[in-house]
Formats: C-alpha cells, sequence, structure tokens
C-alpha cells in the first residue's frame, strides 16, 4: 500500500496521549513461485539496496557441516554458468556499487547498494546465482582457507567469542543455535565440495527466499523486473516445512569457567534461555524487549543505577534480548566488575539486582522514557533505508509478517507493567540458565 | 559476512556529493558558520559540531586527558547529574554522542522536531555548564583504565599502538587517544577543566546540519546554542615527521593470528597529484574486492579474510596505512605478498582497464554516500574542516576523471616506496 511518508510519518505531539505508530511505505506481494517480493519506498536519493534473504541459516545445516551455510555464501561469489568468477562484485563495483552478504542461525542474505537505474542488472546477476551455481574443487579449498581465517580473525584471537561460543553450546543441549553460525573449527577444516552443493539444492530457490528492494523505486517497476528474473526460476517442489531439533526441558543449572591468558577485564555474564516473538503473538517478546532496555539499556537502566552510580560495584552493567529468531532465543545479563570485585560477588550482586528489580516494579517514568525512546528510534531507522530493508527482511525469514513488522510499534507502546513483571518472573529462572565467568588464567573462581 | 567493511579513513577523506543535496552556507546573526540542508521528510534533525584540534591537544604528560574529558561532557551539565542528565536526555528520545579523535573532537547529535528546543536546551548544557563532578570522574576513570588495559591485551589494539608509536614517536599521532595507565591514573579535575577550555571554542568549530528546520529557525537556535562559548582555545598541536625504516618488527603476542599494520609516507590532500593518489590506493587496497591485494592474498591464495591499504591523511601527517591478519604460520607469505604488489605497482603501474574501473567505483560510489540525514550531516563539517568549498561537491568527480594513465604511473612510481614499507607484527609469526 502506497502512502505519502511526511503525512503519516506525523506524530501525536503532546507526551501524555498514545505515541502513533510511524508507517513504512511499504509494498508486499508475492511472486506465482513463491517467492516473497517487499518494496519499501524512499525517494530522498537515488540509491537502492537490493537484498535477496534465504529462510536458511547456520541452525538449518545437517550434523557435522557446521559452517557449511556461511561457506556457501562465500561461495555464491564465485562463478555461475553465465559469471565468471568474481564478476558479479566486479560488476557492482564497476557500477559504483557496493556488495556483501551475511549468515545467520536463521537466514542468508545477500545485497547489493548501487544507483538505482542499475537495479535489472542486480536483479539479472543475484537470480543467475540462485540457481546457476557453478563450483570447482578450486574454489572450495581456497576459499575454506579464507573462512578459516575469518574464524580465527573473529572467533581464535578473541577470549570473549571463545567464551560465547562455549556459553552458546552450554545453553542448547539440542538445537543447532548451539552451534557457531562460522562453524567449529574441526568441522570447517573438512567442509567440501559436496556439502556446500548440498544446501545449495535444499535450500536456494524463489519458494524459499524472500526480495527486499529499498530506496528510489516504485512497486510496479520493482513487481515486473522481479517477474522478469525471479519469476522465471522454477520453485523447488521438494521444500520443506522448517523444522529443527528443539530443546529439552532445562532441569538444572550450567555454568562455564573460560580461562584465557589474554583476558584483561573478567565479567559474568548470564543468559536465560527466552521466548522469541511469533507471528500474531509478539507480547512476551515485547514485554522482554522493555525489559532488557528497563534493566540493562543504558546510563538510567536499573542494573547501571544499583551497580554501578549507586553500589559502585561495576563498571559496566547490563542486559540485552532480541526477540527475532525461529526458534527459542535468550535474555542475556552481563555485570563486569570493578577492581577488587570478585565475579562470585559481582553474580551475587546481580541476582539481588534481579530479584530487587522484580519486587520493586516498575517504574512508570522510567517506562514512559522507554517507550518514548523505542518510538523515536522507529522515527531514526527512517533515515537509513538500508536498515529498514534489513529490518523487513530479517522479520520474513524467521516467519514473521509485513504485518507483525508494522504492528510491532503499537505492540511495544501497548506493554504493561504487570507484563514486564510477569515476563521478569517467567525468564528469569537459573535453572533455565547459563552462568559464565570469563577469567584471565591466574583468575581465582573458587 | 563475506568481508568487513573497511572502517579506516572515514574522517579522513574527501567525502560526498551528490546531485540534489542543495547545502545552504549562512552564517548566523552571532556570527557562526553554517552548512545546512533543509530535508523535511522525516521529523527530526542531525547536527553535527567539529572542533578541530582533539586528542592531539592533550598537554605533555596528560595523555587521555582530553578523551576523558569528552567522556564526561554528558555525565552530568548544569544543575543535573549524570543519572538526571540521562533521564531527561533519554525522556525526550534525543541521542547526543561525544567523540574525539587525534584532530578534532565532535558531537553529534539528533532530536526530534517535536521536542527540539528542550533537546537543544540540554546539548547546551553539556557545552556550556559540564560538571566535571568528582564521582562522575572516577566512574569515567575506571571504564577508561578497563578499556586499556583490554587493548593491552588485545592483539589488533597493540598492533595500531606498536605501529604508531613506531611511526610517530612521541608526537600525539604516536600514542592512543585514550592515554596510558599511568597518565590516567593522574589525570586530576583541574586538568579535565583546562582540556575543556582549550578544546571547546569558536575559533575551531565547524558546523553541519541536516534535516526538519529552516534557516530561519536555524540560526537563531546555533547562536542560543553556542553563542557564548569562548572565542579562542589552545594553540594547535605542531606537525608530525612520520618516519619509516622499511622493517618487519615483531611484537611477540601470544595468540593464533597474527595482526600485522603497515604502512609508507602518503601525500597530503592539498598536493595536485592526490587524485592520482587516491585512484591508486583504490587499485592496490581499497574496500572492495576488486583490489590487487584482495586479490592476491585472498582471492588467490586464501591467506586472509581481509587484507586493505589506504591512505590515511590527519591533520598533520599524511601516510599510506594498511592492515592484514593471517594465521601464525602463514602471515609471513601474506607479508612477502604484499610487499611484492607494491614494488610491482611501484615498477609498473597500472593498466588502463584497472584506471578506468577505480574511476568508475569511485564517481559511482560518491553519490552513494549520501544515505541520510545523520551521514550528510557528519560529511558537512568533514569538508569544512579539510577547508573545501560547498561547490568541491560539483567538481570531485571531474577530478577524478582527469587523472590520466601516464599521471597515475607517474605517482606510482614517485610515491610507492618499496623500500620504506615497514611492517609491524603482533602474533606469534612463523618465519619472520
Amino acid at each position: 500500500m502506497r502512502a505519502v511518508m511526511t503525512a503519516l510519518l506525523a506524530l501525536s505531539v503532546s507526551a501524555s496521549s498514545a505515541l502513533a505508530a510511524p508507517k513504512d511505505d511499504v509494498t508486499h506481494f508475492t511472486l506465482e513461485n513463491g517467492m516473497e517480493v517487499v518494496v519499501i519506498e524512499d525517494h530522498r536519493a537515488p540509491v537502492v539496496t537490493h537484498m535477496v534473504w534465504y529462510r536458511a541459516g547456520s541452525a538449518d545445516e545437517f550434523p557435522g557441516t557446521s559452517g557449511v551455510a556461511h561457506f556457501l555464501e562465500h561461495l555464491l561469489f564465485k562463478g555461475t554458468e553465465n559469471m565468471e568468477p568474481g564478476e558479479l562484485s566486479a560488476t557492482v563495483a564497476r557500477n559504483g556499487g557496493t556488495d556483501n552478504a551475511f549468515t545467520s542461525f536463521d537466514y542468508t542474505a545477500y545485497f547489493q547498494r548501487v544507483a538505482a537505474d542499475r537495479l535489472e542488472l542486480m536483479m539479472r546477476m543475484e537470480s543467475d546465482r540462485m540457481v546457476n551455481l557453478r563450483l570447482d574443487e578450486e574454489d572450495i579449498l581456497t576459499e575454506r582457507e579464507v573462512i578459516i581465517e575469518e574464524r580465527n580473525q573473529r572467533v581464535e584471537n578473541s577470549p570473549a567469542a571463545l567464551f560465547r561460543e562455549q556459553k552458546r553450546a552450554a545453553q542448547y543441549l539440542n538445537h543447532r543455535y548451539g552451534v557457531p553460525i562460522i562453524g567449529w573449527r574441526h568441522e570447517m577444516v573438512s567442509l567440501d565440495l559436496d556439502a556446500a552443493l548440498e544446501y545449495y539444492e535444499r535450500f536456494y530457490a524463489p519458494n524459499n527466499a524472500i526480495l527486499v528492494v529499498a530506496g528510489d523505486v516504485e512497486p510496479d517497476e520493482v513487481s515486473t523486473l522481479a517477474k522478469k528474473y525471479y519469476g522465471a526460476l522454477p520453485a523447488n517442489p521438494d521444500l520443506n516445512e522448517r523444522s529443527r531439533p528443539q530443546e529439552p526441558p532445562q532441569t538444572a543449572e550450567r555454568r562455564v569457567i573460560f580461562r584465557d591468558a589474554r583476558v584483561a577485564q573478567p565479567y559474568v555474564s548470564r543468559s536465560y534461555l527466552a521466548p522469541e516473538r511469533d507471528s500474531g503473538d509478539q507480547r512476551e517478546a515485547a514485554a522482554l524487549t522493555l525489559l532488557a532496555e528497563l534493566l540493562g539499556g543504558g546510563t538510567t537502566s536499573y542494573l547501571a543505577q544499583q551497580l554501578q552510580f549507586e553500589r559502585e560495584k561495576a563498571v559496566y552493567a547490563g542486559s540485552w534480548y532480541s526477540g527475532d529468531r525461529l526458534d527459542d532465543t535468550s535474555f542475556t545479563v552481563v555485570v563486569v566488575p570493578k577492581d577488587g570485585v570478585s565475579l562470585e560477588e559481582a553474580e551475587v550482586l546481580m541476582d539481588e539486582t534481579l530479584a530487587g528489580y522484580i519486587e520493586r516494579g516498575v517504574d512508570s517514568a522510567a517506562l514512559d522514557r522507554v517507550k518514548m525512546q523505542l518510538h523515536a528510534s522507529q522515527i531514526y531507522a527512517r533515515d537509513d533505508v538500508g536498515e529498514l530493508a534489513r529490518l523487513y527482511g530479517g522479520a520474513l525469514a524467521i516467519g514473521l509478517t509485513v504485518e507483525d513488522v508494522q504492528a510491532w510499534h503499537d505492540v511495544l507502546q501497548s506493554v504493561t507493567e504487570e507484563e514486564i513483571i510477569a515476563a521478569a518472573r517467567s525468564v528469569f529462572d537459573k535453572d533455565r540458565a547459563v552462568t559464565g565467568y570469563l577469567m584471565s588464567e591466574e583468575g581465582d573462581a573458587s | 559476512m563475506r568481508a568487513l567493511l573497511l572502517a579506516a579513513a572515514t574522517w579522513l577523506l574527501a567525502l560526498p556529493a551528490l546531485a540534489g543535496v542543495e547545502i545552504d552556507e549562512f552564517t548566523t546573526e552571532g556570527g557562526l558558520t553554517v552548512w545546512h540542508v533543509e530535508e523535511r521528510s522525516i521529523p527530526f534533525v542531525a547536527l553535527e559540531l567539529r572542533f578541530r584540534g582533539g586528542a592531539s591537544l592533550d598537554p605533555e604528560g596528560k595523555r587521555g586527558v582530553t578523551n576523558m574529558m569528552t567522556g564526561l561532557l554528558e555525565d552530568g551539565a548544569g544543575e543535573l547529574d549524570a543519572q538526571a542528565f540521562a533521564k531527561a536526555r533519554d525522556a525526550l528520545a534525543a541521542s547526543f554522542s561525544y567523540d574525539v579523535r587525534d584532530d578534532a573532537l565532535s558531537v553529534s547529535a539528533r532530536f526530534l522536531t517535536e521536542n527540539r528546543d528542550e533537546a537543544v536546551d540540554l546539548l547546551h548544557k553539556t557545552l556550556t555548564e559540564p560538571r566535571f563532578d568528582e564521582d562522575a570522574i572516577a566512574r569515567i576513570r575506571a571504564q577508561i583504565v578497563s578499556g586499556i588495559r583490554s587493548d593491552l591485551k588485545d592483539p589488533s589494539s597493540m598492533a595500531g599502538e606498536a605501529f604508531a608509536a613506531r611511526v610517530f614517536g612521541d608526537h600525539p599521532y604516536g600514542s592512543d587517544t585514550s592515554g596510558t595507565l599511568e597518565s590516567v591514573a593522574a589525570i586530576t579535575r583541574d586538568d579535565i577543566i583546562a582540556a575543556f577550555e582549550a578544546a571547546i571554542a569558536r575559533d575551531r568549530l565547524y558546523i553541519g546540519v541536516v534535516g526538519d528546520i529552516s534557516r530561519e529557525e536555524l540560526g537563531p537556535m546555533l547562536d542560543g546554542l553556542l553563542g557564548e562559548l569562548p572565542e579562542t582555545g589552545a594553540p594547535l598541536p605542531p606537525e608530525a615527521d612520520p618516519s619509516f625504516d622499511g622493517e618487519t618488527r615483531v611484537l611477540p603476542f601470544e595468540t593464533p593470528q597474527s595482526v600485522a599494520m603497515f604502512g609508507q609516507p602518503g601525500i597530503a590532500f592539498d598536493d595536485p597529484d592526490y587524485f592520482a593518489a587516491y585512484l591508486l590506493s583504490t587499485i592496490l587496497g581499497g574496500g572492495g574486492f576488486e583490489s590487487r591485494l584482495m586479490e592476491e592474498v585472498r582471492e588467490k591464495r586464501g591467506l586472509t579474510y581481509g587484507v586493505y591499504a589506504f591512505l590515511a591523511g590527519r591533520d598533520g601527517a599524511d601516510i599510506i596505512m594498511g592492515s592484514v591478519q593471517s594465521a601464525n604460520n602463514r602471515i609471513a607469505e601474506a607479508i612477502e605478498v604484499i610487499r611484492a604488489e607494491w614494488s610491482r605497482l611501484h615498477e609498473e603501474g597500472v593498466t588502463a582497464e584497472e584506471l578506468q574501473d577505480a574511476k568508475t567505483y569511485l564517481t559511482g560510489a560518491y553519490p552513494l554516500r549520501f544515505d541520510g540525514n545523520g551521514p550528510i550531516a557528519n560529511i558537512l563539517a568533514g569538508m569544512q574542516i579539510q577547508g573545501m568549498g560547498t561547490d568541491y561537491i560539483d567538481s570531485r568527480n571531474d577530478r577524478v576523471n582527469a587523472v590520466t594513465l601516464e599521471q597515475i604511473n607517474r605517482v606510482a612510481r614517485e610515491l610507492l616506496r618499496p623500500e620504506l614499507l615497514s611492517f609491524t607484527v603482533v602474533g606469534q609469526p612463523e618465519g619472520l
């Protein structure tokens, strides 16, 4: 549905009245072969972001092939039946654009940002590599070295990243969220052509993909081009309903002690298993989103106020939550103690603060501030149409709808203090959590 | 992700230009020069203030004081202590960010049209009446110390610091803007007040504003916000004298992947050969997948996830620098390939096709930088601090296109100095 953006963005000025949801200028339709299309208009600059999202991420890999989703993402920049290796990126660059891709637990996405009049060229190339990938053994071997260096850079060189990896593995006993997106090193080193092609053939198809085009474009024009390039591709008739192994009930507290000589600043971090956003059912996720802000979203949050300002025990204390997952997600709380405060003491302080918060209840003024900020963040987000493209693409890739995305603002604004405390009571259960200590080798974790 | 985006040099280089972005340059009644773009489609304003000088104004022995002062600007102002200030700001959903780098202190603010006056009033307090309360100082000091300790054990930070120290010596560019554990421990409240008076002044201020505001509203707003700032601050630091010996030096550290920083002398923005050098550095090590270094080190040999080289210009020094990371048993080969590519480019220059591709890339990418009010405000302030006029935007792509094959290959011979290309490696590299 198209509309004049400025008019719809008009806000209610009175602080006491409900904050109106800003509307995105979004058009949504589905091609005959099942590929979803989202068009987001922003005519401020003659630029377009073109993205294709696949509903397949690392959590959809077969056991034993960890990292193959991300490996394949790299390999999609090699040649196709119609393009030389590297030709796609080189063509984007010659047209003044930039391109890249990313892999997550639940999706893999490819994008280009380019002058709006080059959209057709982008679609021609992106649709080509959806079905015509051509790989040889040499591509595999060199690119495998690259992803191992990527793992070195992102994970092996960072004790905090290694610690998070161990913690996540402890959090998920059965679900593939426990396996790193980039892969376990011992499995990465033997990823081969068969594993990559198997994943490609299983998941890369128009009926498993979402096209997002954002920027200085008209929906009719996008629709015509999308039909021509993506609409011509056959759907994969063997595509299965997405279902991954789920977690068994957690009945015991889990603890991870990670020691590394490279750790300069120890901290304690706890992640609770928490529900995610579901289509048509986003209230608990909204309550947890607000809770994360109230508890640990910045200087005025409860954790910061208690542990950094009043009791002066922490250098930093915070919490975060993202409901943007297909399956169970997590709610994380971190306390970075000041010099002279042990991790055990920091953990006790964390527990006291969480319990204290539930006991005291939500501070109404703080909730108003957080709601105002979340409201404003949706206005500020409109300054970056590429970010909006990621918002919609990411949501659709985890089973949410355009309506869910557009309802999210109002759901957040309508969450009550009681719902937030109820969500806190339900999630803050140590028997459904992993508590981790990151410490130097000589540190004492008695 | 297929590649990390190159986060370097964003402040340093000539930025944007876009047909359709109309910059209104005007002087307020109070005498402030402003670059303004009126953009009404989203109800907020992005404001960017730059104060030239930045962390390089740190007095001798007080390294880190400007950084610490900057971190405290929002930690209480006027009658509001840190918590009260943050609550007031959050209630307005305004965001203020204060950042300091080698050459400038920047204030990036955005605020909604619906409560603009209140937001600007809060921002005003931070620039005119920061409290620098002792408890806030203690809190920020502990955070900075925690950060410095982490940097001392992080191979990328270690490599950056070791490389800077080697190249710039005692000049402020030669050390981290956060300071050292010793220098930060010794900073007093008086030092912080002195740093504030040194850095925040009108004689070094550049202003960019983009968003939902007219010139008629903006002039008085800025005079109210900035009119009372002192006219002058501390003298700007002297130029640096970067030195390169061409050696590969190793700082041992137990970690699986070595991090290398490298560099050689650079070229000034006002040099007639600057755009030839810019094209040259793009072909050599630009941010995309197409550069020679990316092709040779990553695509052909799989030695790294990313390798970059770029012109790193600052107010007081111009160098070419780059970075690469490879496993300890492969970094030696990566460095060998980079050195070989440096020599090959120096001796053989680029091809006509490479030059043409780099031109179409840079000229085509130029307008894409204008992606929102915030980024454009940032660009407007950056252009002013680099001494450009508003007309630079229209001529920039012509300057890129004017570079000839003969010129760029002369510049390759003159500018690239393989014998001076110096590497600093942190890790346990084999064979170095």
